[in-house]
């Protein structure tokens, strides 16, 4: 199945683009796609081991299902706000 | 969210009504120093349809945990120089201890959960916040 990958911040400039299509095994999970994006860019391996995944725009956890057409979004340890 | 100014008077406007009998404000600004670096700037990245939906429920959360409370969440995005407004929050309900809470409430969630990012320029390098050493 597809799914179309989101990298923010600190991720993006880690794995040098703003979004992919990625082709994935069907019935993954997000403990499984994050292992496999995790391989996909070696370089990007220490930022990406410190995001959360959201999944169509909600923080997802290990053990989610990631459905056929997702957006999934790298999410970085967050800083909204300030002081 | 906003790449322009914010206004902490609109942000009031957005909460003031008949049953408010209190208005907490809280406004966050770009400092000059962190960690004992000379910040220049500051630049904000959001996710706008997932920060926004987020804190559209931080809002929610406020109003369902402090009856009567209404509570407005303004962010601004891009590149926002030093004393400048990042964020403004303005919590309104019937009475002052409920105003305050939500308003403080409001800010933390934000700080927790909000897909915000900010990096620091300093004078030889910038750097996300949030990602450690």
């Amino acid at each position: 199945m597809e799914i179309r990958v989101l990298y923010f911040a600190a991720a993006r400039e880690a794995v040098g683009v703003g979004d992919e299509t990625v082709e994935v095994p069907d019935g993954l999970d997000v403990a499984a796609l994050m292992r496999l994006l995790a391989e996909r860019h070696p370089g990007a391996g220490r930022v990406l081991g410190r995001c959360r995944l959201a999944v169509d725009r909600a923080l997802a956890n290990p053990s989610d299902p990631v459905p056929a057409g997702a957006e999934v979004a790298l999410i970085p340890p967050v800083s909204g706000g300030s002081a | 969210m906003s790449d322009e100014p914010l206004s902490l008077d609109a942000a009031i406007a957005s909460v003031r009504g008949p049953g408010a009998g209190a208005i907490a404000t809280f406004v966050g600004l770009v400092r000059d120093r962190t960690r004992g670096r000379r910040v220049v700037e500051l630049e904000y990245e959001a996710f706008g349809p997932m920060a926004l939906a987020q804190m559209e429920s931080i809002a929610g959360e406020c109003e369902s945990r402090w009856p009567g409370a209404r509570v407005a969440i303004h962010h601004r995005v891009g590149l926002l120089r030093v004393g400048e407004t990042a964020v403004s929050i303005a919590a309104a309900a019937p009475h002052r201890a409920e105003a305050f809470a939500a308003c403080r409430h409001a800010i933390e969630r934000l700080k927790e959960e909000v897909a915000i990012w900010k990096r620091e320029r300093f004078e030889d390098g910038a750097e996300w916040v949030g990602l450690g050493p």
